[in-house]
């Protein structure tokens, strides 16, 4: 018989404990895939952060290091010197990458550091119950915003691929979403550019995905695909930031 | 005798590193330590190493987490305010049980402080300096050949018990400059089978990590650290004596201000004190045998310091405060005189008669 749908190699057998609809389990599954695919399970090292994922650990099948609240690009740059032969990757959220580990971001983007990041951005702290990030929408209520992201007192949302398109080192930036079938489609195309770069030297690649947090937003698994959709796209809209792949074919 | 070159104590530090076979430093710079970066920064390439200047304190001690992960030496360089940013990376570094070496020239604090040289940060170093349960081993030297062979030996004590060994050194150690045998090489060497390396298909992947949610797995994981560490202190720590064999006051004193007390001794010496001194190398482990077996033959000790009297309190506990500890010490930047010290060695050998 044809086997037309199987688990990822690069996963475990380990039960993931994210909340129920949770689209982290998308996107590993789709890293694992990619991994996979380019067949460098025995030489990626992966680096996760504090937050949701912190687990991710116990899930891929390849080493990994647990980095502190946004370190986890300073810790990958650790990692890919020792050895630049490995495929180094981190896997962070948006309260991490963007919020207490700015700086390791954009100078890891800067120093077009050979690794490979997957940022997910679900708009809100999920770990510790559902604060403000530092994308949360105006408006939008969490736990530490309840009436809504005031932004004439907290500011706005921090638009990390339109930020680090300005930032001579990065060598390509993505936004993707999991919200549909086509967008999860493209969103592996992505990745797996992603590290394919990282094989290639071409340096630094940050995919960001567009995640949901039904427990955290307060709604059904279905109805936070669709905010999504209706909410997050519009202020963070998906496609390439960044390729200088691209712009050398272009020359 | 091998040759001899003429060093800043900063150079020898990074000399001997590569000497340990660290090639990975990550640095930042800060006075009075920025001559282990520049040193680096000029041979690592030379040697296929990595120098690396990072954006901040807190990335470069993350990159050494990162390498140090790998199994390979590798190090970071600071001063006082610059260990304190670095205090987070320490801290999982020892949850993580990674070997790295954390170096201090230390200068005067708190806050910005000063840039001259200063003790000022021996409770942060020995009493961990960090959240959490754990303890780095700590290295004073009082010599630029000690800057060297004690940054050797932190390489291999981090590696043969997984922690960090920080230097405990100061802006006066960093900065003069003192003949050298660079002559010394790292005969120590240990598998690091935890080590993330790839699986390359041969082995179950390997994670390092410090989180462990169940308090009963992370209480375990505790008391096997300190379990380690008992060994630590039951084997490793070192110290010199000076006229100890009849002395009556013992002076305490580490690094720079112990070549101060020595000065001070000869002289109360002169002039008929018996006078001593216990010089520890190792701030943690505190050599606490040498001083509890010196309170049996002693009178009175004193603790001589760059700072407010932060070892003194180990003194104390050392010799379960048998005798008398009295403490000479000046702070901000300021070295105690010789004369100082005579002061209070006369002072103390009058008034414990």
């Amino acid at each position: 018989m044809a086997i037309v749908f199987e688990k990822p190699k690069a996963l475990t057998d380990a039960v993931l404990h994210y909340c129920p609809g949770c689209t982290h389990g998308i996107i590993h599954r789709l890293v694992a895939e990619v991994i996979d695919e380019l067949g460098i399970e025995g030489k990626t090292i992966g680096v996760a952060p504090v937050g949701c994922s912190v687990m991710a650990y116990n899930y891929f099948t390849v080493d990994f290091v647990q980095a502190a609240h946004g370190r986890a690009p300073a810790v990958a740059t650790g990692v890919k010197r020792s050895d630049p032969d490995n495929i180094v990757f981190t896997y962070q959220g948006d309260g991490d990458l963007a919020a207490i580990g700015t700086a390791e971001t954009v100078h890891a983007a800067a120093r077009r550091e050979n690794i490979t990041v997957i940022f997910v951005n679900n708009a809100i702290y999920g770990m510790t119950g559902g604060q403000m990030a530092p994308t949360t929408l105006p408006g939008q209520v969490t736990q530490t915003s309840p009436y809504g992201r005031d932004v004439s007192t907290v500011g706005y949302p921090v638009k990390v691929c339109e930020l680090l398109s300005n930032v001579d080192g990065a060598a390509y930036l993505e936004r993707v979403a999991v919200n549909n079938v086509k967008n999860i489609r493209n969103a592996k195309k992505a990745i797996k550019k992603a590290f394919q770069n990282q094989i290639d030297g071409k340096g630094f690649s940050l995919i960001e995905v567009l995640s949901t947090c039904p427990t955290n937003w307060g709604m059904s698994p279905e109805k936070a695909l669709t905010w999504l959709e209706d909410n997050m796209i519009p202020y963070y809209p998906l496609g390439v930031y960044k390729d200088i792949t691209a712009e050398k074919e272009a020359e | 005798m091998s040759d001899m070159v003429l060093m800043k104590g900063n150079e020898a530090i990074a000399e001997a590193a590569i000497k340990a076979g660290c090639r990975h430093y990550f640095g930042y710079p800060i006075t009075p330590q920025t001559e282990v970066a520049a040193y680096m920064s000029k041979r690592m390439p030379k040697i296929g190493g990595t120098f690396l200047q990072a954006e901040s304190e807190v990335a470069a001690i993350n990159m050494v987490i990162g390498v140090a992960s790998t199994g390979k030496r590798v190090m970071t360089s600071s001063s006082s305010p610059g260990i304190s940013l670095k205090s987070e990376g320490i801290s999982y570094l020892a949850g993580c049980d990674l070997p790295a070496l954390v170096v201090n020239v230390q200068r005067g604090g708190p806050g910005l402080g000063g840039i001259q040289p200063s003790q000022s940060d021996y409770w942060q170093a020995v009493k961990g300096g960090s959240h959490g349960d754990f303890h780095n081993i700590v290295l004073a030297p009082a010599s630029v050949q000690e800057m060297a062979s004690l940054t050797v030996k932190g390489f291999e004590l981090a590696d043969k018990y997984r922690m960090v060994s920080m230097i405990l050194a100061d802006g006066t150690m960093g900065q003069m400059m003192e003949p050298v045998s660079l002559d010394i090489e790292s005969t120590f060497n240990v598998e690091k089978p935890w080590a993330v390396t790839g699986t390359k298909g041969e082995r179950k992947h390997n994670i390092v990590n410090s989180l462990f949610l169940q308090p009963e797995e992370l209480e375990k994981k505790n008391f096997e650290r300190f379990e380690r560490y008992k060994l630590v202190e039951a084997n490793e720590a070192m110290y010199e004596e000076y006229l100890m064999d009849d002395a009556e006051i013992c002076v305490v004193a580490f690094g720079i201000t112990s070549r101060v007390a020595k000065n001070a001794i000869n002289e109360a010496r002169k002039q008929g004190i018996k006078a001593g001194l216990i010089r520890p190398i190792t701030l943690w482990p505190f050599p606490k045998a040498a001083l509890y077996n010196a309170a049996d033959k002693c009178k009175a000790f004193i603790s001589v310091e760059m700072n407010m009297g932060q070892m003194i309190e180990d003194v104390e506990l050392s010799i379960r405060c048998k005798k008398p500890v009295h403490l000479c010490c000046r702070t901000g930047g300021m070295i105690p005189a010789p004369e100082q010290v005579l002061a209070k060695i006369i002072e103390v050998n009058e008034k414990e008669a």
